[in-house]
């Protein structure tokens, strides 16, 4: 097996969206990508995140890889090596900008070691860990057959001959006013260490550090170029090995490793953002995809957006469910304001968003539709135009919508006509409705004319819910009309959780 | 040297959690009064006093090695008070002549952590002096241990060698370091070294050894290169500095710690002192397991009334001992609050290690210790009076572990008496199966009388007692629950005394 992508299973490799998708802030998609790539700036990942699949097989792939680098281990061992190639990439910049000759090579020799010794760590861990997804055993035939190359063989041999060389060099230095020398090392006792020990016995709890964090920066100044020049007349043989190194190779570190420590980080920084939401109790789950079944679903599904800002509050993510069977095909959401509708309708998209890129969504389980476009459509609210201009603009774009749409594109409407007069928003909605339901295609539609809910079999009724006993109350929760009305009466006790049996249950004997 | 005045083996920590109830602790014991007799004005006092008392032992011996000490103090109060002044002084040397580490180079650091240590070694001195006077007149555990570790560390050999350092770390003659090369073979690792002949010729003896030496003097005007070799000879000595000023640092705080930890006696002393004044007793408690269940005592009375009226009050007696649910009835304002306070407040006193308001008082340590008061107040908007306290009583019980004592003060009282009276037993059973202890100040007839036709062996019954003429005596006695609460003759006095 040939090692292409960690990110594809064909060699025809799908070229990389630099644009983000037009949908992206009406689902807060582009929250959720800041979100997940904020912390990798440097690695460019968007990208990624702006190139959804339609091939269930490639999707597979990034499933399998996902569920390998789950495991804390592979997750760790991949962590530590591109750590390392972090390094490497800073290291090297810093060779480009020093002056002094001795400091230039150092760094140069530092670079190679970490280099050497991420791939080998690498090479190592991949041996050693359990993986199954056809990506990382393709990947890991690929490192274990470099390492052992002759031209990376003597690369680290000889990196690290000359490192030991250089670290088993010892020199003081005596400073006096206007002056310094420079000797060889010959065993004079720590004074620090003594004045310690002296006051050793007054030691208390944790006291304030007072060593002073003296790092200036990357650079020498020509004092400690002066020493370095001095240090290394006093040991010439080591720093002869030091020059032929840095004259016997440059450029050092393989292409593919390259590719891969990019590429990577799309599943590193995606597992590491939903790893938050998993430790707040909310569930993920690797949905089944299909671009011809149009029977969808997921159970525990929350919008990851709303979850992030509601990640160091108090307040609870709220999960909710749907499924469509055919021939249902449009989720008509209707309800009290501020009950979750709209939340619930982005989280529809989002789960469909992620699906495409081979990500676990939220959920714990789900069969998800590989759609050809997502077109959504969100009132703004705050829009000062008047009325009429609205909504011919309205008009306009739903037409542009349904005009591109097909029977595989997913469409998010949310409150549409809803600053129009009840009776045209009641007739347009239900043309506009009827020009959905022959496209056959699956739909979200928040609104609040009660009507649409009912008008054929394709349409689904959810509501957004509040708790029987006091109105006021919203619960977030989405659920399809029929469900059964949850009226429990409780007793003031009962709510504080204050009864004999609760009391009991809570204070643990 | 540790101070370990509080505990046996432990620092007093001045940052530990308080209990989560705290706030209501100190508003239903109105504690602020007890601090404020214990403090005499001295904010640090209060503040000792109240993280002290709220952050209660757990042990009956740790309680008794507090108890002993605090029996040294009141013997010896005026060297106590003495041994207290050496760290204030310390305090005020440092604000009288701007002692302290502000410096952000290893040299100015080093310095002025010079200069400290200078002033901690006189104050040091003086303390050994009084160790080597007064430490036959002490015999608890903690302060026996106390001098004998001052006068086994502070020898005077010790001062000499502090001395010696503190000269030789001006550096006349130069600084030796020794480094290694770090990364990018950079210079690591300095180490401050002392030449292996030392004396004030170090230098030159260096300098004739017949290894190769390469020198470079600076040019008069490079005050760059001056800078930079200002700056390595900061990292050489940084870790010296750092050695100095951690040393100064830790005598600073072995001192704030014997400030810290003798304020508290001190509070106690001050205490004990008002008092006396006023002819009310103290007694040492006998403090048993939180697995017993003890509660006897005569004369207890409730010190922040005491320190209030500034006079002697009334004091009860009782055993309960063997009691789990102690339900307490009768007359308004009959002292059934001020009996139920004095208990919270002796408790607390007790496991702070105190001595109690009382001629003489038992009872087991408790793991925790909860009130829950009626609210003469209710601020909150959005919840009403019951919803409010059972959201108050939904807290406790979520902090509430076995083996706590929780006091009740006419809780549920908000809603009529039948379903308060309810909600009261279904909490109190709950918490009674659970092990904590339950005292419960009540006027609800129907709630009292459930429990007391129960004739459970672990429920004792007290009553605010009424003369038969309806005098009130303050005095809480054992007796069953009565149907009246008497409210009838607190409006006939309010109503006759208007008239």
């Amino acid at each position: 097996m040939t090692f292409h992508s960690i990110l594809f299973d064909k060699d025809d490799i799908q070229g990389e969206s630099v644009e983000q998708p037009p949908f992206f802030t009406d689902l807060n998609l582009d929250q959720v990508i800041d979100a997940i790539t904020a912390k990798r700036q440097e690695y460019n990942l968007k990208p990624f995140f702006y190139s959804p699949l339609r091939d269930a097989e490639t999707i597979f792939y990034r499933h399998e890889v996902m569920r390998d680098m789950e495991a804390e281990m592979l997750m760790a061992h991949i962590k530590a090596f591109v750590e390392k190639m972090v390094l490497v990439r800073r290291y090297l910049a810093l060779v480009e900008k020093l002056d002094f000759n001795y400091h230039k090579k150092g760094w140069f020799l530092e670079a190679v070691l970490v280099y050497c010794d991420a791939v080998t760590d690498l090479a190592r861990d991949l041996s050693l860990a359990e993986i199954k997804s056809r990506g990382f055993l393709a990947f890991r035939e690929y490192v274990l057959t470099y390492v052992h190359t002759h031209g990376f063989e003597s690369l680290a041999a000889e990196a690290r001959k000359v490192k030991t060389g250089l670290s088993s060099v010892k020199y003081s230095v005596v400073i006096q006013i206007g002056k310094f020398s420079v000797q060889r090392y010959e065993g004079e006792t720590d004074y620090s260490a003594e004045v310690e020990r002296t006051f050793e016995k007054f030691k208390q709890g944790a006291v304030k550090d007072y060593r002073l964090d003296l790092y200036k920066g990357s650079g020498m100044n020509h004092i400690e170029a002066q020493i370095l020049e001095f240090v290394a007349r006093l040991y010439p043989e080591q720093f002869a090995a030091l020059d032929h190194f840095y004259a016997g190779h440059s450029l050092f570190v393989d292409e593919t490793i390259q590719v891969f420590d990019r590429e990577i980080q799309f599943y590193v920084a995606y597992l590491e953002h939903i790893a938050e939401f998993k430790r707040m109790g909310l569930v993920f789950c690797y949905p089944q995809v299909s671009a011809t079944n149009h029977d969808v679903y997921d159970h525990d599904g929350f919008d990851l957006a709303l979850a992030h800002t509601l990640l160091n509050s108090e307040k609870p993510v709220i999960c909710n469910d749907f499924y469509l069977k055919d021939p249902e095909r449009i989720i008509v959401v209707t309800g009290p304001n501020q009950g979750g509708k709209t939340t619930f309708a982005r989280a529809f998209g989002q789960l469909h968003y992620l699906a495409s890129l081979g990500c676990p969504v939220p959920g714990s389980e789900a069969q998800l539709f590989l759609f050809d476009r997502i077109f959504t459509h969100f009132e703004i609210e705050e829009d000062i135009r008047n009325l009429r201009g609205k909504l011919q603009d309205d008009l306009v774009r739903i037409h542009d919508i349904i005009a591109h749409a097909t029977p595989d594109s997913i469409l998010i409407l949310n409150e549409i006509f809803a600053s129009t007069t009840l009776k045209d928003a009641v007739f347009l909605s239900k043309e506009i409705m009827a020009r959905v339901m022959e496209l056959d295609l699956l739909c979200v539609w928040v609104t609040f004319i009660d009507e649409l809910a009912t008008l054929s079999e394709k349409t689904v009724s959810m509501v957004s819910t509040v708790l029987p006993e006091n109105p006021a109350l919203r619960t977030f929760k989405i659920i399809r009309k029929h469900a059964d009305g949850l009226a429990y009466a409780l007793s003031i006790a009962e709510k504080h959780r204050l009864t004999y049996a609760q009391i009991k249950e809570r204070i643990q004997p | 040297m540790k101070v370990f005045l509080m505990h046996r083996d432990l620092d007093f920590d001045p940052k530990q959690r308080l209990p989560p109830n705290q706030a209501d602790l100190t508003q239903d014991l109105e504690l602020t009064t007890l601090f404020d007799a214990m403090a005499l004005g001295d904010k640090f006092l209060f503040e000792v006093a109240n993280q002290v008392t709220l952050s209660s032992l757990g042990e009956p011996d740790a309680i008794r090695y507090r108890q002993e000490i605090l029996k040294d103090c009141l013997k010896n109060a005026a060297i106590v008070r003495e041994i207290y002044q050496i760290p204030i002084q310390s305090t005020q040397n440092k604000q009288k002549h701007w002692l302290g580490i502000f410096s952000r180079h290893p040299g100015g650091i080093l310095s002025s952590a010079i200069e400290m240590l200078e002033m901690f070694v006189g104050l040091l001195r003086k303390l050994k002096q009084i160790a080597d006077e007064h430490a036959g007149e002490f015999e608890s555990e903690g302060f026996k241990r106390f001098f004998e570790m001052i006068q086994q560390e502070l020898s005077e050999d010790y001062f000499t060698v502090v001395e010696n350092h503190l000269k030789e770390l001006r550096f006349r003659g130069g600084v030796l370091l020794s480094a290694e090369l770090g990364t990018g073979n950079e210079g690591a690792n300095y180490v401050l070294r002392k030449a292996n002949h030392g004396g004030q010729n170090w230098v030159r003896r260096f300098f004739a050894r017949k290894s190769p030496v390469y020198s470079f003097t600076l040019h008069p005007r490079d005050d760059h290169g001056a800078r930079a070799l200002g700056e390595l000879k900061d990292r050489g000595i940084n870790l010296v500095a750092n050695a100095v000023a951690q040393s100064a640092d830790h005598i600073d705080s072995f001192l704030n710690t014997l400030r810290l930890e003798l304020a508290f006696y001190i509070g106690c002393l001050n205490l004990a002192e008002q008092l006396t004044q006023m002819g009310e007793p103290i007694a040492f408690p006998t403090a048993v397991d939180f697995s017993e269940r003890r509660h006897s005592f005569t004369g207890l009375y409730d010190i922040c009334l005491a320190l209030t009226m500034k006079k002697k009050v009334v004091g009860n007696d009782v055993n309960a001992d063997g009691r789990e649910l102690v339900i307490i009835t009768g007359a308004n304002q009959g002292g059934k609050s001020t009996f139920l306070r004095s208990i919270g407040l002796a408790q607390l006193m007790m496991q702070a290690g105190m001595f109690v308001p009382a001629e003489s008082f038992s009872a087991n340590v408790c793991t925790g210790l909860f009130t829950h008061y009626k609210r003469e107040e209710d601020t909150s908007m959005k919840s009403g009076k019951l919803d409010e306290e059972l959201s108050r009583m939904s807290v406790i019980v979520d902090n509430i572990i076995p083996g706590s004592l929780m006091l009740l003060n006419e809780s549920f009282a908000a809603t009529n008496e039948r379903e308060g009276s309810e909600i009261a037993r279904q909490i109190t059973s709950a918490l009674l199966d659970r092990h904590i202890k339950v005292l419960l100040v009540t006027h609800q007839y129907e709630l009292a009388h459930g429990f007391h036709d129960k004739k459970m062996d672990n429920a004792i019954f007290l009553r605010a007692e009424r003369k038969a003429d309806g005098v009130r005596t303050f005095k809480v006695v054992e007796g069953k629950p009565l149907q009246t609460s008497y409210g009838k003759d607190l409006y006939h006095k309010v109503f006759e005394t208007e008239d």
